[in-house]
């Protein structure tokens, strides 16, 4: 039965519409895949010489205090990267296997995923140096060892019920930077109650078996939830919601991109997606403080406040951007063969755009706080958002042929995350030529040389804003074709 | 209206569809009948430059249909499900493509209002999004967008399938009437002989892509499509 279900998500794996498109993508996040694995590796390993040296000569001590921490920064990571398996369960259901089985199936899958494999490059040549250089008590170790093993599980178990509540996810966030916060402020220090938690599990090793259970309580948990909403009409059910109807009149003062506009801010406002990629944005206008406020610092050069620049005022422009036309896909054979110019299509795209480049500019002049230059830099940014990255990233939206499930949540087990590893690849180029751009200037001169170059940059773009919409027209055009048969594939 | 000449379309050497010629003039009501994979849905596709032909054209009131977008304004077309925008109300969705062709709020009013019996009060002023809607629901809201903004050329793949009896047999009106007489080229695919017979005034039998019978509709043209399709199957 296990060979028929694994079959199954092999040939999912292999034959779906983005793997072939993006193969050279697939290398490139393999690659860093690996980087980070090795990375992992060598802090497993360095990481106790150096608190030895530098910090402690307590090296557990110090992991366990930080360990709260480390354990809520992976639960983030897999919320916002993790993929929940997509068993494809509907078809399955009408066979004869045990209902029992395809769910825990299901389940089981996530327990062998990158995301908790990584984690074992660090515990696992932590715990052997504790024992072989530290002298640690071997047998506390391995306590200690099993129940770090118990409690990322445990976090893998909860994402699984957190994927499906927003609301939950995000009030446990916020509790927890209050938290972190708290500490770095010296208000109330929470590791002094957490440390000694963590600390247990090596003093009374059989202590373990806690974390364990949870585990196994959680995994429980998952698969009676799932067991029990095993049903067409309930976790399987679509979620049918009361339509709400707008003209949106106000928007009618720009023309013929108007009936566009309006149908994509009405996709922007009822799919749950694209709601995720506005929240996104927002998160992004903050991305900031940490440049302009000194707290980490490696992000202190100069070139850094362009980089920042660029990402406060574009959050929105990149996330959605990225993504045209492919936010249209499960309807692209009407926008094909209906009375439609291409002009106009992009057009709107890329007003909805500017409008959200400007709105997070405008959120964003709380930088002034932190000297002109911060300012000055969101707002250069903003101007090369507009006049270059909302070009690149329309053109760049012409290849990615990925379709997108508007309605992701109809899947139990679905892939929502509308923030991928592939869209963050792609942001790279455009954010090196800015950079480079200014450095040019800010050598040759002074800053303020850097920031006009590149706002010259970007008003040059925008001065070229027809020649380049007939080319990406043009590109459009030729992968027509292409792009309706990949939107063909929704899996 | 619609002239094929030599068009073919081969998907890694296997040709799914080869018509030599075919004329379909204005105003006639078509309809192409024949199992799955004969290629009616291709064709269709082809119609709407949504596939590339191998070979061959269509040209689609002189407009050759892969090379320019001119056909566009005097065709309308609802395949599948594709045709529809989910997070819509039907009533946003029919004055999207108003806009698109040109239609006031209020001509699309009085359009949508000749079918408040098609609609069987189950679409407009629901509260709900397409998407929400039930198969045949769905069709019928698609199968009306067809109708926005007096096409001259109407495409319609299968629209029988999905639907009730008492909105299959106002859907034969309605088609009837279109052809009768506003004097649209309607073309209809089905795989119901019944259907297709009653209204179509020329039926074209497909199998494996070839044009094998032409006919004008008569009364005995059923029996014809009937003992035809039992023939292939007894092969």
């Amino acid at each position: 039965m296990l060979k028929h279900f694994i079959s199954l998500e092999w040939k999912s794996f292999f034959r779906s519409a983005s793997f072939k498109v993006n193969l050279f993508l697939k290398i490139l996040m393999a690659i860093a895949a690996f980087f980070m694995l090795i990375y992992a590796l060598g802090i497993g390993i360095g990481a106790y010489f150096l608190i030895e040296k530098y910090v402690d000569p307590d090296p557990l001590k110090i992991v366990n205090k930080f360990l709260i921490f480390y354990l809520v920064a992976d639960l983030v990571m897999r919320y916002f990267l993790q993929k929940m398996p997509i068993v494809n369960i509907k078809p399955l259901l009408y066979l004869p296997l045990k209902k029992d089985q395809v769910v825990s199936f299901g389940i089981k899958k996530t327990m062998i995923s990158f995301f908790n494999i990584l984690h074992a490059f660090f515990f696992i040549p932590f715990s052997f140096v504790l024992i072989f250089k530290g002298g640690y008590d071997a047998f506390g170790v391995i306590g200690w060892h099993l129940a770090m093993l118990g409690l990322f599980y445990c976090n893998n178990f909860i994402n699984i019920f957190v994927n499906n509540k927003d609301v939950v996810f995000y009030s446990v966030i916020g509790l927890v930077i209050a938290f972190a916060a708290m500490y770095y402020y010296n208000i109330f220090n929470i590791t002094l109650f957490t440390q000694p938690i963590f600390q247990a599990f090596y003093n009374q090793p059989y202590l373990a078996i806690i974390p364990l259970a949870l585990a196994f309580i959680l995994y429980k948990t998952a698969f009676t939830y799932f067991r029990n909403n095993f049903y067409l009409d309930a976790g399987l059910a679509k979620k049918v919601s009361i339509a709400e109807t707008d003209n949106m009149g106000w928007l009618d003062r720009f023309g013929s991109v108007s009936t566009f506009l309006k149908n994509d801010i009405k996709l922007i406002k009822r799919n749950k997606r694209s709601k995720t990629t506005v929240i996104m944005s927002v998160i992004f206008i903050f991305y900031g403080l940490l440049f302009f406020t000194n707290s980490i610092e490696m992000y202190n050069g100069p070139f850094w406040r362009v980089f920042a620049g660029i990402f406060v005022s574009g959050g929105f422009l990149f996330s959605f951007g990225q993504l045209v036309p492919s936010w249209d896909s499960a309807y692209y054979p009407l926008m094909m063969s209906q009375n439609i110019r291409y002009k106009e299509y992009l057009e709107s795209k890329w007003y909805l755009m500017v409008i959200a480049t400007v709105i997070s500019t405008i959120i964003a002049s709380f930088y002034l706080y932190f000297g002109w230059q911060a300012y000055v830099a969101v707002v250069v940014g903003a101007i090369y958002n507009i006049g270059v990255n909302s070009h690149v990233v329309l053109w760049g939206g012409a290849y990615i042929k990925t379709p997108i499930d508007l309605t992701s949540n109809k899947k139990a087990f679905g892939d929502k995350k509308a923030f991928n590893v592939k869209t963050l690849l792609l942001t790279i180029p455009k954010l090196i030529l800015p950079i480079v751009i200014y450095a040019i200037g800010h050598f040759a001169h002074s800053d303020i040389l850097g920031f006009a170059l590149v706002a010259v940059a970007g008003v040059l773009g925008f001065l070229f804003k027809n020649k380049v919409f007939k080319i990406i027209e043009k590109i459009y055009k030729a992968e027509k074709y292409k792009t309706l048969e990949a939107y063909k594939q929704t899996n | 209206m619609i002239t094929t000449s030599n068009l073919s379309k081969t998907y890694n050497g296997v040709t799914v569809l080869n018509i030599e010629n075919l004329d379909i003039p204005k105003g006639q009501s078509f309809g192409l009948v024949g199992n799955n994979g004969a290629g009616k849905t291709t064709y269709f596709s082809l119609l709407l430059d949504l596939i590339q032909p191998s070979t061959g054209h269509i040209k689609n009131n002189d407009v050759l249909v892969n090379k320019s977008e001119d056909w566009k304004p005097f065709t309308s077309a609802f395949i599948d499900e594709t045709f529809l925008i989910g997070y819509l109300t039907p009533e946003e969705y029919f004055y999207f493509i108003g806009e698109l062709r040109n239609q006031t709020k209020e001509q699309v009013d009085t359009l949508l209002a000749q079918f408040e019996d098609f609609f069987h009060g189950e679409i407009l002023n629901k509260k709900k999004y397409l998407r929400d809607l039930s198969k045949g629901n769905q069709k019928k809201a698609g199968i009306v967008a067809a109708l926005i903004g007096n096409p001259e050329v109407i495409i319609l793949d299968e629209p029988f399938a999905n639907l009730d009896p008492t909105t299959q047999i106002r859907l034969k009106g309605i088609i009837k009437d279109l052809a009768q007489t506003k004097g649209v080229t309607v073309l209809v695919s089905s795989h119901d002989l019944m259907h297709v017979t009653d209204v179509c005034e020329r039926i074209v039998v497909l199998e494996k892509g070839q044009i094998v019978k032409d006919l004008a509709t008569n009364p005995a043209t059923l029996k014809e499509l009937e003992a035809h399709f039992s023939g292939t199957a007894e092969v």
